[in-house]
């Protein structure tokens, strides 16, 4: 690609830019935490499952350590009481990281508008994707975490990941 | 009208609970909650009455007290010391409506954070009003006094391991949050705080219809979510005294009993993944979503399936479906084997399960611990034998017990009941009649499309049943079935409207986790965990 290289060396190496390739590496080797609290914890053991396989998007290590994850999945309704919970968890994963609000109660609280229930977690931590449904198709979960992967292609390793985020429990 | 079967002054309640105790058997407490009565159409003598529910000790009858408490004191005595259930039932009554309870060992919130003010099932509570949680709770003001109450000093106390486990931990399948005190690996006090997946079941029913609220219902236990329609549903059928179709009732026998398998399908193979045997986990898993499919064919969704109505069900059964039930019946059956044939004769297994959280009967009972759990130690109690419905007396089943009540029994007699289930879909598929799914009762199911487009009376119908709900005569009323954890009960008041005045949910598994702390001290903490995923706490049963 214009550095001769491969003018020199033949078809032997392959010429790339680092992010493109750090992004390539990235995207297919995501690490997720699953924090599910609810029904939609239940049908994400679906989404692990033999049938709908979500290793073939290289994200099957499926991490219970915030610290060694880098995709939160909040697959559940989040509650008052759980949010400082899920807050921490969010703090404790190290950059670069993504977040998927799985389900309706995770995106907007769902049909439990109430005393109870926080109504959306996007008012608690920052949120990439947004899955609907109550509980949602394993499919739909898929095509979540194919957009996160796209997202991640997105990155540049130079720049920093600044988040403008402010969310009722930071103060 | 129902209404409850006895009427108690409040200054008498212990003595007359405790007569019917040890008198008349009484034996097990099933439910305390709070009728709130300053919306209600009627007068009465007080604002707050609170509900006892009790089952005898031959399972066969049940009483319900009814007890109205001064408006002023706003207290009662405790029962705590009869019965171990009325611990945590109390309390929540406490933190729902603020009745106190005189006596009571530890009478703070249990499903509302600690920084929540008010109590939000009172009537003058709006729903919508929530409250932020900044914090959460460092339990020491439950672990101390209970480290002291066993003996310890001060500085032993220090000197102790003080460990959370959840409420985020891959071990407690959900949100249950146990502190506890280690000496070494042993567990020597543990404190539950449970209240993380509290989503307002009980505010949200009074809020809407009754045909409304069977979606809410789906998310209690939603390893089995049509068991609950179906517990809802039989209910509010029994105060409207409809009696459903013969058709309706084999076909909730059916999907009930296929509910049933996949709660035990979830809780065996969770189980077994916590024990290290992640291949049954595989084993089991691929029948379930056999059966999801079907369960998506038939009701449109795979977990939440919302099929019951009040009256009958949503669809009637789709072409092909008897050849797809087979299939899934076989595939859970080799399942099963297949699952079996790694630990049956697996010494590793047995070790490791084998008088480990082990619950005695008579403690079951007093904790009021049902289903599996209380078969497993050797209680016959099953509410499809000791007080049959939908004629699960014309099915030819065995109740499953076990001898020891420990992690071994309850997993067996899981994988028993799924057989036990089978056997109940194949003779009521074999016998299932014609007929109509629906009671024809134009009150209560929606008319055709035909004849809401086509007369104004069904128009009429659609509009009223719709914006209006179906109109419960007045009542307080109590009804039970057998769900995939055990007694599944609900306590509805009706103020004649077509929103429920109150709908109290009986969660089997908030007793079994109320009891799970005296369980698992004295133990290690790796047995803890399988003791944990062997009761099947499902959160959105116990927080509702």
């Amino acid at each position: 690609m214009g550095l001769g290289a491969e003018s020199a060396l033949g078809d032997s190496i392959v010429t790339t830019k680092l992010d493109h390739a750090i992004n390539w590496g990235r995207s297919y080797s995501l690490w997720p935490m699953v924090f599910g609290t609810a029904c939609c914890g239940i049908e994400f053991m679906s989404v692990a499952g033999a049938k709908y396989d979500l290793s073939r998007f290289g994200a099957e290590v499926v991490r219970f350590s915030p610290r060694q994850a880098d995709l939160l999945i909040v697959a559940g309704t989040i509650s008052y009481k759980q949010a400082p919970i899920l807050k921490k968890i969010y703090e404790q994963m190290c950059e670069p990281k993504w977040v998927i609000s799985m389900g309706a109660c995770a995106c907007s609280g769902g049909f439990y508008d109430n005393y109870t229930t926080v109504q959306g977690i996007d008012q608690i931590i920052p949120v990439d994707e947004y899955v609907a449904g109550c509980p949602p198709r394993p499919e739909a979960v898929l095509d979540a975490i194919m957009r996160i992967q796209e997202q991640a292609n997105d990155e540049s390793i130079i720049k920093d990941r600044v988040k403008d985020y402010k969310g009722f429990l930071d103060v | 009208m129902f209404k409850c079967d006895v009427l108690i002054d409040s200054s008498e309640i212990k003595s007359r609970i405790k007569k019917l105790k040890n008198e008349e058997n009484y034996s097990i407490l099933l439910d305390i909650t709070v009728i709130d009565y300053l919306k209600h159409p009627d007068v009465t003598l007080s604002r707050f009455a609170v509900i006892y529910i009790l089952r005898d000790n031959t399972f066969k009858k049940q009483i319900s007290i009814k007890s109205y408490i001064d408006d002023n004191t706003l207290t009662i005595e405790t029962i705590s010391d009869l019965y171990k259930s009325a611990n945590w039932a109390e309390r929540e009554t406490y933190d729902q409506y603020g009745i106190n309870f005189s006596g009571h060992p530890n009478l703070k919130r249990l499903l509302n954070h600690h920084q929540f003010v008010g109590h939000p099932l009172r009537k003058d509570y709006e729903i919508t009003k929530g409250q932020i949680c900044t914090q959460t709770e460092d339990l020491m003001d439950e672990m101390h006094p209970l480290l002291i109450k066993k003996g310890y000093t001060p500085e032993e106390i220090n000197d102790l391991m003080l460990l959370n486990v959840g409420p985020s931990h891959p071990a407690s399948h959900g949100t249950i949050r146990n502190f506890v005190a280690m000496e070494g690996e042993t567990i020597t006090a543990c404190v539950t705080e449970i209240g993380y997946l509290h989503r307002g079941f009980e505010k949200s029913c009074e809020n809407h219809t009754y045909s409304q609220v069977i979606p809410y219902t789906d998310r209690l236990n939603y390893c089995s979510a049509i068991l609950n329609n179906i517990g809802y549903a039989k209910a509010v059928e029994e105060m409207l005294k409809i009696d459903i179709t013969q058709r309706a009732k084999s076909i909730r026998v059916i999907i009930g009993e296929l509910s049933r398998i996949i709660d035990h399908l979830v809780c065996n193979a969770a189980n077994m993944v916590d024990l290290g045997g992640l291949t049954n986990f595989w084993y089991l898993f691929a029948p379930r979503d056999t059966a999801y499919d079907l369960l998506s064919k038939l009701t449109g969704a795979r977990l939440t399936n919302t099929y019951t109505r009040i009256g009958g069900l949503e669809f009637d059964l789709y072409d092909g479906f008897a050849e797809d039930l087979a299939n899934v019946l076989k595939e859970v059956e080799t399942a099963c084997s297949d699952a079996l044939s790694l630990i049956a004769h697996n010494r590793i297994f047995h070790d490791r399960t084998q008088d480990v959280g082990v619950i005695k009967s008579d403690f079951a009972l007093s904790a009021g611990i049902s289903g599996p759990n209380l078969r497993s130690t050797g209680i016959a109690h099953d509410l499809r034998k000791d007080k049959p419905y939908y004629g699960y007396e014309n099915y030819d089943f065995d109740i499953v017990v076990g001898s020891h009540g420990d992690v071994y029994d309850r997993m067996m007699c899981r994988f028993e009941e799924m057989v036990q289930s089978t056997k109940i879909i194949r003779q009521a598929m074999k016998e299932l009649p014609d007929g109509p799914i629906n009671v024809d009762a134009p009150g209560i199911l929606l008319p055709s499309k035909k004849d809401v487009y086509g007369n104004i009376e069904g128009l009429m119908n659609q509009f009223k049943l719709t914006f209006e709900g179906i109109k419960v005569p007045k009542g307080e009323y109590y009804s039970s079935t057998e769900a995939g954890n055990g007694e599944l009960g609900f306590f509805i008041v009706s103020d004649g409207e077509g929103r429920p005045y109150k709908v109290k949910c009986r969660p089997p598994c908030f007793y079994s986790l109320g009891a799970y702390s005296d369980i698992v001290e004295g133990g290690m903490l790796a047995d803890a965990v399988v003791t944990m995923a062997s009761m099947n706490f499902i959160a959105g049963e116990f927080d509702r």
